[in-house]
């Protein structure tokens, strides 16, 4: 099992080190191949997943490996299925599995509050909802790249690679709409979930109350993207210092601010 | 030498001005001249190309000087031009050099402007009629095939033709930077000069949706709006439009500023924030050069999009040398095969891989009988040579016997097939 993880590691990392060749060299074949990569990549993982649900007997999305892992794969599998040119996701996919890689890998026993039908389905939303704030976040990171050549009519590796400002300003709406979507689900049914296991919908747990902070901030995204015209530029830093709440919200909180919803450790 | 019989003929942009090249000029279809081209005596094989930058024929001739001197009196026959003028005019290629030539045509690396895609198009084209009035060869045939192949390697592997070259179509590439797909934007057209028609020209063509004309004369405005199928309106209306427009291009002769920051500013509030890209190709300048400071407003005037020409040429000229160094390995290619078509080397070649097979064979058997005696060991070994030479010597007479009906490379090529001599390289015809 652990050379499974081993192997989708070393899998992404050589596509992503394919990726920055076809980047830098904008050969057609070279990109190919490190789609291929990434795919079988992304197969193992899936196998990998599958097993360790076998052996652990539940479904493996209570370690920070697991979780980690998780959020990956959900990257991997949006960036597969965009079958867009977007290239730069790529390398975070690989950073997502080198901290999956150090974190713990041993399964352990489940704690008797995530014996539960809703761990699959709240860990996963959750989970799902980082991969697109995420992809969110590198298609802000690329408009800001993209338009700042533009803007200063000095035309330099940026522009002949990446995509259109539209193209990159659709990414992000389209990630942004779909990942608030998530993020709103999971909290649902964690808040449903939570009133099983703990015996209220919302008892302002760190981990509870970051979630809504970082909603709330998606939530304003949209509103004033849609009413006020918050595009583009704005909404692609905005992306970016959304994500930041997302990251806060699935490590700091855990490691800074504790709380019963800590499990992932 | 066969290499020799390859000569190119013609005339183009850099030998000849417009006025001696229109003299020549060839209209219509190739048929007529490729008729009259193969009448020249020792013309084997020809190829005609016209263009309106370039008028070339490349033809093999057992008898090149001869035959040169025939196909430059046929391509000035029109002009009045004596044959020392036309000779001064026109260029002539042979063996190799015809080969780099056309090379070179073929990849875009001898056109006026660098790296445009057309030439190709109009090369295949030429061959194409060639090969309808049967008037290729093998070693026509061939030779264009590859100048094709060479033409397609130098613009995967260099990006020659990636950058625009000329002002208005910088535009258009910084526009679909912008706005990725320009079916649903719409521009704005302020003045109604040359410059900005010949950009709407480009826009239209890469599919914009919507064209308005404003001018200061409104019949001006409804001409050319007409013809780009748009709307035209007063001057008046600049600022009602620009809230909905997303590309404005302006070349007013106005001597002050028509457009400045602080009008565009409340705009954008109202355009929702959707981008605006302002072209400024007049001189004195239209548009205020701070309307670039605004978020989400790209302002480009005359000079900027010079410098993305030049930067974008310099661009170019770098990827030719790199192009230069293709071609130059695919003319080395062509030769080595020019060389083989000859009787000697095939001969050689047919033996060699004979040769080369035998021994394989015997040693490989001898390998498995290690009983054998000496004696028994040299028996299999003139054995597998018999069967060899034997073989081998009915082709060999085909080849060497000549009938004065042959066609010599036509049987060189036959027989290089039959054995299989030239499948190392990839064949991509």
């Amino acid at each position: 099992m652990t050379l499974l993880f081993q192997l989708t590691l070393f899998l992404y990392l050589l596509a992503t080190a394919v990726y920055v060749a076809h980047f830098l060299s904008q050969q057609k074949k070279v990109r190919a191949v490190a789609r291929a990569m990434l795919l079988v990549g992304g197969i193992l993982h899936t196998v990998y997943f599958v097993v360790r649900y076998v052996a652990a007997g539940h479904t493996p999305l209570t370690s920070s490996h697991e979780a980690v892992s998780f959020f990956a794969w959900s990257m991997t599998w949006a960036f597969l299925s965009f079958w867009w040119r977007y290239r730069v996701k790529s390398p975070l996919i690989s950073l997502l599995m080198l901290i999956a890689a150090f974190s713990s890998q041993e399964i352990r026993p489940l704690a008797p509050a995530l014996k539960s039908n809703w761990l699959p389905v709240h860990a996963s939303i959750a989970i799902m909802a980082n991969g697109f704030m995420a992809l969110a976040f590198c298609g802000g990171v690329m408009y800001l790249l993209q338009e700042r050549e533009i803007k200063k009519k000095k035309f330099g590796i940026f522009y002949s690679r990446l995509p259109s400002l539209e193209a990159l300003d659709n990414l992000n709406q389209h990630c942004l709409t779909l990942g608030f979507l998530l993020l709103t689900l999971g909290i649902v049914t964690g808040s449903v979930w939570a009133k099983q296991a703990w015996g209220a919908y919302w008892q302002w747990d760190p981990k509870e109350t970051w979630s809504l902070i970082t909603w709330l901030i998606y939530a304003a995204i949209l509103h004033q993207r849609l009413t006020v015209g918050w595009r583009r530029r704005r909404a692609a830093i905005m992306a970016i210092a959304g994500f930041g709440a997302v990251l806060f919200t699935f490590w700091g909180v855990t490691y800074l601010l504790g709380g019963v919803h800590s499990y992932v450790g | 030498m066969l290499a020799e019989s390859i000569v190119i003929i013609g005339v183009n942009h850099k030998t000849a001005p417009v006025a001696v090249r229109e003299k020549l000029a060839f209209s219509g279809d190739c048929s007529g001249p490729l008729v009259t081209l193969m009448h020249i005596e020792g013309c084997r094989e020809c190829c005609f190309l016209s263009t309106c930058n370039r008028v070339e024929v490349i033809f093999v001739a057992s008898d090149p000087a001869a035959a040169a001197v025939a196909v430059r009196g046929f391509l000035f026959a029109k002009s009045g031009l004596s044959d020392a003028e036309a000779q001064q005019y026109s260029y002539l290629h042979q063996g190799r050099d015809a080969v780099s030539h056309l090379y070179h045509v073929a990849a875009s690396l001898d056109s006026m402007v660098v790296g445009e895609p057309q030439i190709l198009g109009q090369l295949k084209q030429a061959y194409r009629e060639a090969v309808e009035q049967k008037t290729t060869g093998v070693i026509l045939n061939r030779l264009l095939h590859k100048s094709f192949s060479v033409a397609k390697r130098v613009r995967t592997e260099t990006n020659i033709g990636g950058s625009a070259v000329s002002i208005s179509y910088a535009a258009v590439e910084l526009a679909k930077k912008i706005f990725g797909n320009l079916r649903d934007k719409s521009v704005l057209l302020v003045g109604a000069g040359e410059m900005a028609e010949l950009a709407a020209e480009h826009l239209v063509r890469q599919g914009i949706g919507r064209v308005i004309v404003a001018n200061r004369t409104l019949e001006r405005a409804a001409k050319l709006a007409r013809r780009f199928n748009g709307t035209a309106v007063g001057l008046a209306e600049l600022t009602s439009q620009l809230a909905e427009v997303d590309i404005l291009v302006s070349s007013t002769g106005a001597t002050d500023l028509i457009l400045r920051k602080d009008e565009v500013k409340p705009l954008m509030r109202q355009r929702m924030n959707r981008p605006l890209f302002l072209i400024d190709i007049a001189v004195p300048r239209d548009l205020d050069p701070e309307l670039n400071d605004l978020d989400n407003v790209y302002l480009y005037d005359i000079d900027d999009l010079k410098n993305v020409v030049d930067v974008n040429k310099a661009e170019r000229e770098k990827e030719a040398l790199r192009a230069e160094g293709i071609v130059a390995e695919e003319v080395i290619k062509f030769g080595q095969w020019l060389e083989g078509m000859e009787l000697a080397p095939t001969i050689t070649a047919i033996r060699q891989k004979a040769n080369g097979i035998r021994e394989a064979e015997v040693a490989k058997t001898l390998g498995v009988l290690k009983s054998l005696s000496e004696n028994e060991r040299r028996s299999v070994e003139m054995l597998a040579n018999a069967i060899v030479n034997k073989l081998l010597h009915e082709p060999m007479v085909f080849l060497k016997n000549s009938t004065p009906h042959d066609n010599p490379q036509l049987k060189l090529a036959f027989v290089r097939q039959l054995f299989g001599l030239d499948n190392n390289e990839s064949s991509d015809q």
